[in-house]
Parts: C-alpha cells; sequence; structure tokens
C-alpha cells in the first residue's frame, strides 16, 4: 500500500467537514465539524512527514492540535454565551443579533 | 515508490473506509451527541493511524487531548445546552444541500487531483533514520532548538484562550433574578389559577407511576404540565390514555 491512501482519506474527512460546516444548523455540530477538518489537516501532516522522512511535519502537527484546543474553549464559551442570551445553538438565530 | 507493510495495508483498508463512514454519518445523525460519539471514533481511528505512521507521540496526544480533553468538553457543553437541542434537518436557505455538496465535490476533486500530482513518482523516505533516537526525543529537539519561538508564541495563546474562555463565561445576570416576593404574585397574580397550588407530579393518578408519565386530571385528562419539558423535548413521554369512568362503571355492573 502506497503511504498516499492517507492522504486520500484525509482528503475526503477534510471535504465531509467542510459540507457539516455549510449544511449543519447546531452550532455544536458546526464545530465539531471544524474540528474534524482540524484532523483531516493533522493526518495529511503526519503522512507528509513520513513520505518525506523528517519530523517536521510531526511538529507541526503537534501546534495544530494545541490551537485547537484553545479554539474548543474559546468557541464553546461563545457558544454557551450566546445559548444563555438566546435559549437556542443554531447559527440561524444567531444572525439576529445584527437587528 | 516505497510500499509499506501487509499488516499495515490490512489496517488501513479496515479503519479509514469505516473513519470515512463515520464521518459521513456525522453529517446525517439528527442528534448532537451521536455526532459527537461518532467523532470521537473518528479521532481514535486517526490516532491508530498516527502510531501506524512512526507518529507515537501524536498518536498517544490525540487520545489524550482530542478523545480525552476535547470531545470530553464538546459532551459538557451537549449537556449543559441540553440535548432537547436537536436540530431539524430540513434546510432553512433554499437550494443550500445541493449547492454545498456540489461545491464540496469539486472541492475534493481538486484536494485529491493534487495530492496525486505531489505524490506521484515520489520515492517514499519513512522516517526510520528520523526516528532512530526515538520519536520522542526526535520531536522535544525539533521543538525546542527549530521551532522554540513558535512554541513560546503558542504557550501565550493557551494562556490567552484560558483567560477569554473565564472572561466569556462569567455569568452576567442579563435580567434581575425573580425574588420569592416576585414569583408568589406571579402566581396568584396571572392570567390563570391553575399554576397556584404548585404543578402536578407526574405519574400520580396516571396507569403507571412513572416520571415520563403524564398525571390524570380528577375529570380524567392527561396533564402536560406534569412532565419535566427536558423529557418532553427528548421525545421520552409515554402517553397516558384518558381514564374512562363509564368503562369501569360498566364493568361493575
Amino acid at each position: 500500500m502506497n503511504p498516499a491512501n492517507y492522504l486520500y482519506v484525509s482528503a475526503l474527512l477534510f471535504t465531509i467537514g467542510a459540507i457539516g460546516v455549510v449544511v449543519r444548523r447546531n452550532a455544536i455540530v458546526v464545530f465539531m465539524c471544524v474540528e474534524l477538518m482540524l484532523n483531516a489537516c493533522n493526518l495529511a501532516f503526519v503522512t507528509f512527514a513520513r513520505i518525506n522522512g523528517n519530523l517536521d511535519g510531526q511538529v507541526v502537527a503537534f501546534f495544530t492540535m494545541v490551537v485547537a484546543a484553545c479554539e474548543v474553549v474559546v468557541g464553546l464559551a461563545i457558544i454557551v454565551t450566546i445559548y444563555r442570551s438566546r435559549r437556542s445553538a443554531s447559527v440561524d438565530d444567531a444572525s439576529l443579533l445584527k437587528r | 515508490m516505497g510500499h509499506t507493510q501487509t499488516p499495515e495495508a490490512v489496517l488501513f483498508w479496515v479503519l479509514g473506509p469505516l473513519a470515512v463512514l463515520s464521518a459521513l454519518a456525522m453529517l446525517m445523525v439528527k442528534k448532537a451527541v451521536h455526532s459527537a460519539i461518532l467523532l470521537a471514533w473518528i479521532m481514535i481511528t486517526l490516532a491508530i493511524f498516527y502510531i501506524a505512521q512512526d507518529a507515537a507521540f501524536l498518536g498517544i496526544v490525540q487520545v489524550v487531548v482530542y478523545t480525552g480533553a476535547v470531545m470530553m468538553l464538546f459532551l459538557f457543553i451537549l449537556m449543559l445546552v441540553g440535548v432537547e437541542s436537536s436540530e431539524s434537518l430540513t434546510e432553512t436557505i433554499r437550494g443550500l444541500r445541493p449547492i454545498a455538496v456540489v461545491a464540496a465535490l469539486g472541492f475534493g476533486g481538486l484536494l485529491v487531483s493534487l495530492i496525486g500530482h505531489a505524490t506521484i513518482g515520489r520515492a517514499y523516505v519513512g522516517l526510520v533514520d528520523a526516528n532512530a533516537g526515538g520519536n520522542v526525543q526526535a520531536l522535544a529537539g525539533l521543538l525546542f532548538s527549530k521551532y522554540v519561538w513558535a512554541f513560546e508564541v503558542v504557550s501565550a495563546l493557551l494562556i490567552t484562550a484560558a483567560l477569554g474562555a473565564m472572561v466569556l463565561a462569567h455569568n452576567h445576570r442579563l435580567i434581575q433574578r425573580p425574588t420569592q416576593r416576585d414569583l408568589a404574585t406571579a402566581r396568584f397574580r396571572g392570567t390563570s389559577l391553575a399554576s397556584a397550588a404548585g404543578l402536578p407530579g407526574p405519574g400520580v393518578y396516571a396507569l403507571h407511576n412513572a416520571v415520563d408519565v403524564p398525571a390524570l386530571l380528577p375529570d380524567g385528562t392527561p396533564s402536560q404540565a406534569s412532565i419535566s419539558a427536558t423529557l418532553k423535548a427528548r421525545g421520552d413521554v409515554i402517553d397516558s390514555r384518558p381514564f374512562q369512568l363509564s368503562a369501569i362503571e360498566n364493568e361493575e355492573e
């Protein structure tokens, strides 16, 4: 098996995550799809590190994980704040902010 | 063109399709909790992939950080925001779904063809040399020499995120908390006196004695006010039939 197959899985997962971000309405599910996209990128980084034979890709994947952890913390705090004032976690309702 | 060993191929062809199928199912399922469980499974699959690709440290970190901390946080927030917030899967913007799928197909095709271009005919090196002194040691060497500046910036980012979450989660009351006096006034001066004596308990005088069965009112009709709103939203409520007084009388005769 060619290690590039991992890259194809990564591309598929990234695409599915992108569809989810556009299609789903629940803010938490949208957020989980963003996490899926980040994970797909990590898989690509790890695979490229292996194909090229150096560890820089793994270091970048490690940084991505740290940034994703930060993003989850802040993003979920925002969702909870919006939910507290609107009683809804739908991304459609949040557009009411501009009115 | 290098090729990997057979066991890894078996691992890949078993877990890869499973991961993609779980990702697709994640889009389809209605309840956010099910999406979270499927995502946790995808993350475990990716951790196995990392370990299979000589990235042992990242594989362990993936399990600890993603399936451990991040998914736990997601489930925690799901419980907080309410399990009842299962969305309707009807599209609110007309034609969004076909457009999204077409755009995604184009995007995915682009990605796959680019990957094909970038990797076809390339010899695959492998990490045996790079990991010679141990994966963790080699990563630490890179992290604290070449990437030390990025490492420091990321630590600043983590602290900022922690502070930001604390500021955002700080509870500002949007409306004043109602006092006991306000509550009592609302109960007796409200439009209806039905709730003045408190709401009926669930399952009382119903055909079953359980919290998910609406109580029967003295006239025999089931009272929806007697069950918790959360149970109602989850759809876990059993209907209690209106009690037929005349049926009992007929049986006695």
